[in-house]
């Protein structure tokens, strides 16, 4: 049977990892996620949740733990933040690598020093090279429907990696939402068990990552590319799936709003994205020609939907919740690379805004819009990169 | 032996390696020196079977040390440790 | 304690691999084979016997292994054995392998995690006292006075007492053990297959290259060590302390070989002075007035 609950993103993801059944969960607490790995503590000493969850010593061992277990033939899961994430670093390279369908809840927030626990996207897009798949949330119940999303895709085998679940911290993780948890054995006829293509079996026994000269390594990196393209094509269509069955879907790779019709449109991901939705609302009323499309997934980046989204669209604006050191905000850089050598590409501007966890209201976003107008009207765009609310 | 794959379909999608044996090669090529068992001398107490690092000492019929030649790398452990003289490291191939 | 004739005549560790020759981390792989037997998955991180295990598409073990990090042996392995239990696959040995860097240094954190959360597995550190797979560099592990390539003139802190550590964590089963003496070796190993909780035994695996000395002597080095008291045979049952074999009688200071015996053959001391030696010799027999209190106090 389905239920709602009223409850915040980190517990929906409890919940979803429970729907998920993983059977493997290996987590490390820190702001702004401990709930997720509380609340899954509280699920299997239930009995609720029938899982080996390892308590490690730190965010390196969690993923480490993850790699052995999934190895081993065990759904896996956990969750983590900024520096945790930031500290498994190297194990996120492994896992994907290792071409393991772990999935594991991001809950973005700000990298150290200064000490923040408040949410940008720099802690997940820093990782953005990894080989994991990045989905990026705006509710709570997206937040559920993606665990599963992800599950389904990243087991398939023609994908076989790795996937980030990534919702804002405070915004979305300690705020309280109606989330539909759905019934078990629907998610089950979604969801089968999984199935591994290798596992450390001693009735058939190898060895996993031995060296490799030169004249092999090239290839093991193409396939992981070629199963980001196939997560490119699948993604949507998992979505679709997932609509027909659940009732929830999000627009496969872009979640567009009233952008059919839109001279600028707006570019964002997570929560900036639905706030975003009312400041269009607000400019339409004026007659102004705004839309909103919320990027879902970052990774791999949907190149040919931006490209279907800007067809007839004059001018893009992408809010950045990140900033790359030394050029721009990555949405920016990708969304340009993705147009760059089409006919008739719009005009672009970038802007970083909400770094540290800085609230992105409606307001911002208008302002965004008009100045990106502005520069249309124009034809120039005057300053490539905008930093929003910065200090004077 | 496996056969190492060639085209991109052969291979797996991540690196997986079966057991194999001369996974580095024919290792006899490193030897320097050989060593050479006198079997009137031995009294099959098994010792260099025990401490030869390759594995490449088979007990033979009634315990008889047998050394594979392909495989032994020449470190001269079994003739150290063989307490009875029976094992003599001889130059290779002079 | 088993006989020699009864251990298995496979081998386990395919020859042909790349181990250099007189390698004793290979014989105690080998010997480690022979006592656990083929269903055994082992972890292993960076280290030589990654590179004994040998390159893509081959591998000289036989039986599963996976490769992992180098700080994250015991991790990696606390997410197999919990796999495994979830997936209800009885009757196989986890073990995660590692060297002394591996553990006593970058492994440390993940090894104590694993314990600590009574992790059900046998963590076998191989100690060969220094980074060798990256070129004989120091380690937690390296003795004092050693040449490595980063303290050439001699390290001058004392070897890391990582059994000790391993008994402070309260886990079942803590050995010591060494190449040269293969049967004592194997008979920990299989009393530690049979219990259960996190089990730990570092073997000294003397090094012909790391240790400069030549390749034949790889167990006359093991044997040294041993009977000059350098590294004792003993185990922590339970809690309970007991020095074993040939290391028993050593509790008696005139039974122990003098230290200069060891180190001596040993081109990785060549540049000890009188006082380094004198020091040592100190050091092992406070060592072992240690051990004598441990058994009285018992």
């Amino acid at each position: 049977m389905s239920r709602t609950i009223i409850d915040t993103g980190n517990h929906i993801a409890g919940y979803a990892a429970k729907a998920a059944r993983a059977q493997v969960v290996a987590a490390y607490p820190i702001t702004p996620q401990s709930p997720v790995v509380e609340q899954i503590a509280e699920f299997v000493e239930r009995g609720e949740m029938d899982a080996e969850y390892i308590r490690v010593e730190s965010e390196h061992s969690a993923m480490t733990a993850c790699i052995g277990a999934a190895a081993a033939g065990a759904r896996t899961f956990t969750a983590t933040s900024a520096q945790g994430l930031a500290l498994m670093h190297e194990m996120l390279h492994w896992a994907s690598g290792a071409r393991l369908p772990i999935v594991m809840a991001v809950v973005n927030r700000a990298m150290a020093p200064p000490w923040t626990i408040w949410a940008d996207f720099s802690d997940s897009l820093s990782q953005r090279d990894t080989g994991w798949i990045q989905f990026y949330c705006a509710s709570n119940q997206e937040i559920f429907d993606t665990v599963l999303q992800a599950y389904k895709l990243c087991e398939d085998r023609q994908v076989l990696l790795p996937a980030m679940v990534c919702f804002e911290g405070f915004i979305l993780s300690h705020t309280s939402m109606p989330v539909k948890i759905l019934d078990q054995e629907a998610i089950d006829d979604f969801l089968p068990p999984y199935d591994p293509v290798w596992v450390l079996d001693v009735g058939n026994p190898f060895s996993h990552g031995n060296m490799v000269f030169p004249e092999w390594y090239m290839e093991f990196r193409y396939f992981i590319q070629e199963a980001m393209d196939n997560a490119e094509k699948m993604i949507p269509e998992i979505d679709k799936e997932y609509g027909r069955r659940f009732g929830f879907e999000y627009g496969g790779h872009i979640e567009r709003y009233r952008c059919e019709d839109a001279d600028l449109v707006l570019l964002s991901m997570g929560t900036i994205g639905s706030e975003a939705r009312i400041a269009v609302d607000n400019l339409r009323k004026q007659g102004v020609k705004v839309g909103s499309a919320r990027l879902r997934v970052f990774r791999p980046f949907p190149k040919e939907e931006i490209r279907r989204l800007v067809k007839d669209v004059q001018m893009v604006a992408a809010i950045d919740r990140q900033i790359s050191f030394g050029i721009e905000g990555p949405l920016f850089t990708e969304v340009k690379a993705s147009l760059y050598g089409e006919q008739d590409h719009p005009l672009a501007a970038g802007f970083i805004a909400g770094l540290g966890g800085r609230d992105v209201t409606f307001h911002d976003i208008e302002k965004i819009a008009m100045k990106s107008l502005e520069w249309l009207r124009t034809g120039k765009v005057e300053e490539d990169v905008t930093w929003v609310g910065l200090r004077a | 032996m496996i056969k190492a794959p060639k085209n991109l379909k052969d291979m797996p999608i991540t690196p997986l390696s079966r057991p194999t044996v001369a996974s580095t090669g024919i290792t006899g090529f490193w030897r320097t020196f050989r060593p050479i068992l006198e079997p009137a001398k031995c009294n099959r107490c098994l010792l260099c079977w025990v401490f030869c690092p390759e594995g490449c000492i088979k007990r033979g019929a009634e315990d008889m040390p047998e050394i594979d030649y392909d495989y032994c790398k020449g470190c001269g452990i079994c003739a150290n440790e063989c307490r009875l003289g029976a094992i003599k490291m001889e130059r290779e191939g002079l | 304690m088993v006989a020699l004739k009864e251990l298995p005549k496979e081998e386990w560790i395919l020859p042909g691999n790349a181990a250099c020759a007189g390698c004793g981390a290979s014989l105690s792989l080998r010997l480690t084979y022979k006592a656990l037997g083929p269903r055994t998955v082992f972890v292993i991180p960076a280290c030589c016997s990654t590179i004994i295990a040998g390159p893509f598409p081959y591998t000289s073990f036989s039986s599963p292994m996976l490769n992992m990090a180098f700080e994250a042996t015991a991790a990696a392995t606390s997410g197999v054995v919990a796999a495994f239990r979830k997936r209800g696959i009885k009757d196989v040995t986890v073990v995660g392998w590692a060297g002394d860097g591996g553990t006593a240094d970058i492994g440390i954190q993940a090894l104590s995690g694993a314990a600590e959360r009574e992790t059900d597995f046998i963590y076998i550190m191989y100690d060969n006292e220094s980074y060798m797979n990256t070129g004989i560099q120091r380690s937690g592990s390296t003795p004092y006075g050693a040449w490595t390539t980063t303290t050439p003139t001699g390290k001058r802190q004392h070897k890391k007492n990582v059994p000790l550590i391993m008994v402070a964590h309260g886990v079942p089963y803590v050995a010591t053990a060494c190449i040269s003496y293969p049967l004592d070796l194997v008979s920990k190993l299989r009393k530690a297959k049979e219990m259960e909780g996190t089990r730990y035994i570092q073997i000294l695996t003397p090094c012909p290259p790391g240790w400069r000395f030549s390749t034949e002597k790889t167990v006359e080095m093991g044997r040294l060590a041993v009977q000059t008291g350098m590294w004792a045979l003993f185990e922590f049952d339970q809690g309970k302390f007991k020095l074993s074999g040939p290391s028993a009688a050593l509790i008696d200071k005139e039974k122990r070989k003098p230290i200069e015996d060891y180190l001596q053959k040993q081109g990785r001391f060549e540049h000890l002075t009188k006082e380094d030696v004198t020091m040592i010799q100190k050091w092992i027999d406070q060592t072992w007035e240690n051990y004598k209190k441990l058994i009285e106090n018992q």
